[in-house]
């Protein structure tokens, strides 16, 4: 049999009187949590009171093809980009995943650096590849891509090609260096 | 070299005592990278300096981005088998098993008990290998050409292991969704049994060749320490974070695979420094051994893929010449439009990687494609350690830390 995590009812319990009515799924065993943007901060620091003392990962998924499709991709509840934070905690082990949704035009949420300080190049990952700002985040630079790119090419509407950037890099020949 | 960060410390210029011309003045600049003999692959470092002490240093990566996500959401799950290939290509098979095992808990898969047994195997032997390679190249920086030669050379026999299976040394996309491309044959047990015979006196050579050499002690004690509670809050895992004391294993915490049926021990160090993530890597080719011991003379009979009905491993030869569910199922599968079905869902699965927690965020949307492929890497965070670990320390310790972490590239930029 495949392994189960251990249960995260007691979490949810706290959650729940906490914050009232949360909404949660479960997934083979991966129990997710969904909060609204406003609270995903205080949520987050809720959780590392509780015990997930490790961030595990932080990303996102572009629901750009599915938000107006009746065929709707998990909770994705027609918005646009979904932050997941996987949260752990090295003592129990128990695993809980935290979902945010924002949307266009400008795409914001709090910085989890004041927690974690794994956060940071997390951070700084998606807001490369996906243009999420997160709000108060110390040194929001592109992570991977170099820093004069405009595009944020983990986005459903970049094309899997390019758009020629790489055509237009600058050359730099010996004589001009 | 306690005292060495307090030297570092009351030399950085105090509030109000002109601090302008103090730092300006004393500090200067130095690019380590992207290409240089000690990052071993292509990252970049800017250094500050004051003297021969790093003052700040500040990573870049980048480099080698080729947008392997992107990638991940064009291709299916078994041709993106050979993308994880090139994300740590010190141990691609533990990347193979890695990302499949996360496209079948996506799935709902439930391998069969060989599968699991000697997928167990080859990911130990990953192990072993990306731990010699890992270790080789601290020594190797710090001076000691011989360990990493020792070390080489084992790599090459596990190379041969792998060859024997499936026939690619280094890339070797082996897996496949619900199974994999080659079974076990009696040969490829054979060398898995001679290596296990004659790796041990290896290893004793190596640590004694190294593991009380006065000159590398003295070059990665006391270097780069990284505490508990700082491992934790700053993401770290594997290795790295038993070296400084964090008791997290994924094999023991969330048996995957066949881990639950082998004896083995986690190693940890409470030290935290280059020494002791040396030790633990150590340590833990001699418990991977242990598994791969148990494992190879008891891998169960029976099929490597799962069955017919499951849609998803191509059947066997015998089973398309002869039943009519074989035909179908190899007919469909190998059409564009039949795939096997996937769920409207998301989840995350990890395994213990060599490096430390590798895992894959798939969501899928009812394409044999992802619809989005996260691969969550160790390097990533662990080449984000790098600054907080090399601060106050002198430059020539730069490569024990960066060998000490483990930071691959290729894994690191995907």
């Amino acid at each position: 049999m495949p392994f189960t995590p251990p249960p995260v009812d007691d979490v949810l319990a706290a959650l729940t009187d906490r914050f009232g009515g949360i909404e949660s799924s479960v997934f083979r065993g991966q129990t997710r949590v969904v909060v609204p943007v406003e609270q995903a901060f205080e949520t987050l620091g809720f959780l590392k009171d509780r015990g997930f003392d490790l961030l595990v990962d932080v990303t996102c998924v572009d629901y750009l093809d599915y938000r107006d499709s009746p065929m709707q991709m998990p909770a994705c509840g027609g918005h646009r980009y979904g932050l997941i934070y996987l949260l752990a905690s090295t003592t129990t082990n128990q695993r809980l995943t935290l979902r945010v949704f924002v949307d266009d035009p400008r795409p914001t949420v709090p910085s989890a650096t004041p927690l974690w300080e794994a956060a940071n190049w997390l951070e700084r990952e998606v807001w490369d590849l996906f243009g999420v700002r997160f709000e108060g985040h110390p040194d929001l630079r592109r992570l991977v891509m170099p820093e004069e790119f405009t595009a944020h090419p983990l986005r459903k509407d970049y094309p899997l090609q390019g758009r020629g950037e790489r055509h237009n890099f600058p050359v730099i020949t010996r004589e001009n260096s | 070299m306690a005292d060495a960060v307090a030297t570092a410390e009351s030399r950085k210029p105090k509030a109000g005592e002109n601090a302008a011309t103090r730092s300006e003045d004393y500090l200067w600049t130095l690019n380590f990278g992207p290409q240089h003999p000690a990052t071993h692959t292509t990252l970049r470092i800017v250094l500050k300096l004051e003297g021969e002490r790093v003052v700040d240093a500040i990573p870049e990566m980048g480099y080698l981005h080729s947008g392997f996500e992107k990638i991940g959401e064009h291709l299916t799950f078994n041709q993106y088998v050979t993308v994880t290939d090139r994300m740590n290509y010190i141990s691609p098979m533990a990347n193979n098993v890695a990302w499949h095992h996360a496209v079948e808990t996506l799935l709902g898969i439930d391998l069969t008990p060989r599968c699991k047994v000697t997928r167990t195997i080859i990911a130990e032997l990953a192990r072993i290998s990306d731990h010699l390679l890992c270790n080789g190249a601290v020594g190797l920086d710090t001076g000691a050409f011989t360990f990493f030669l020792y070390g080489f050379y084992q790599r090459e026999v596990i190379y041969d292991i792998f060859e024997t299976l499936c026939g690619a040394r280094f890339t070797n996309s082996y897996t496949r969704v619900g199974g994999a491309s080659h079974d076990f044959t009696p040969l490829v047990i054979e060398k898995i049994r001679t290596f296990v015979k004659t790796f041990p006196k290896t290893l004793n050579d190596m640590e004694r060749l190294l593991t009380r050499n006065r000159i590398f002690v003295d070059r990665t004690k006391g270097v780069g320490v990284l505490t508990k509670e700082e491992a934790t809050n700053r993401g770290a895992t594997g290795p790295v974070a038993r070296a400084s004391g964090v008791a997290r294993d994924l094999r023991k915490d969330e048996p995957y695979l066949a881990y639950a049926d082998y004896d083995f021990n986690v190693c940890c160090a409470t030290a935290g420094d280059c020494y002791a993530r040396y030790l633990v890597r150590m340590e833990e080719m001699r418990q991977s051994l242990r598994i791969v011991t148990q494992a190879v003379e008891n891998i169960p009979a029976g099929p490597i893929n799962v069955g017919i009905d499951e849609r998803t491993a191509l059947p066997t030869k015998q089973q398309v010449y002869s039943t009519i569910e074989g035909t179908i199922s190899h007919f469909e599968l190998s059409m564009s439009n039949r795939g096997f079905e996937v769920p409207t869902e998301e989840c995350y699965a990890s395994i213990e990687a060599p490096n430390g927690e590798l895992g894959f965020y798939l969501a899928g949307d009812g394409n044999e494609t992802a619809y989005r492929a996260r691969c969550r890497p160790p390097s990533v965070l662990h080449f984000a350690l790098f600054p907080h670990l090399i601060r106050g320390h002198t430059l020539s310790d730069l490569v024990a830390v960066l060998g000490s972490l483990n930071i691959i590239a290729a894994e690191l930029d995907r």
